[in-house]
């Protein structure tokens, strides 16, 4: 069964916490991805998540498959949101199960630490001035490090 | 020649203008695809960008054959 989803809609945490529930669980860790009203000194209306579903699922699955391998949990399960999301939004949630809290604890952190680093999602966001810019895409010549470009 | 299909998402699909597009090219690695569709379109100096072909991460030397679906995939931020 799939351990990573895309929500193209609003969700709770509610709405998938059963996912996790588990006899042999002891403890329960989540993280909630919020969006907030700034970034690097900026002020922030809204954000666009845009993702490659087909191999963002894929993706997803194998961080949550690797936390399985690297720590004793019970059940993990992460969604995604896309599409505009507003101020307050949850934009991602982890939860994990495990008999004992530090699994848990170590799981959800390692988790969303790789999503957020080797998913294919993309973040724009949407400036109080009414620019916009795409996260992590915004490279002033000085920022390249050198050979980074594809051949 | 082969003929593929390419996806672009987030800043490529702003910067070309729309999500895909069908293109018969004599690139035979991914590396050199990308290397053609740069000169057309000047790609935005975005940092460091990966490809998938068929829906798995490949390097840039992988080979490209007929009917390959490719995505080039720019700095992520997920979260």
């Amino acid at each position: 069964m799939s351990h990573f989803a895309f929500s193209r809609e609003a969700f709770a945490p509610e709405d998938f916490r059963a996912l996790v529930a588990d006899p042999v669980a002891g403890g329960y860790a989540s993280f909630e991805g919020w969006v907030r009203n700034h970034n690097a000194g900026r002020g922030v209306v809204r954000l666009e998540y845009e993702g490659y579903a087909a191999l963002g699922i894929k993706e997803g699955n194998r961080v949550v498959a690797e936390a399985f391998a690297r720590f004793p949990i019970a059940r993990a399960h992460c969604v995604h949101r896309l599409g505009v999301l507003d101020i307050g939004d949850l934009a991602v949630w982890v939860g994990v199960t495990a008999a004992h809290r530090d699994a848990a604890f170590a799981a959800c952190r390692y988790i969303i630490d790789e999503v957020k680093s080797r998913v294919p999602i993309w973040k724009k966001e949407h400036y109080a001035e009414g620019d916009s810019g795409w996260i992590n895409c915004e490279v002033r010549p000085a920022d390249a490090p050198a050979g980074s470009a594809p051949p | 020649m082969v003929a593929v299909q390419i996806e672009y998402f987030a800043v490529l699909r702003e910067h070309v203008g729309r999500a895909r597009e069908d293109l018969t090219t004599a690139a035979t690695t991914v590396g050199q695809l990308y290397a053609e569709l740069d000169q057309r379109y000047a790609f935005p100096e975005v940092g460091r960008v990966k490809v998938a072909v068929n829906d798995e991460f490949r390097d840039w030397t992988a080979p490209l054959k007929d009917g390959d679906f490719v995505v080039f995939i720019p700095p992520v931020a997920g979260g």
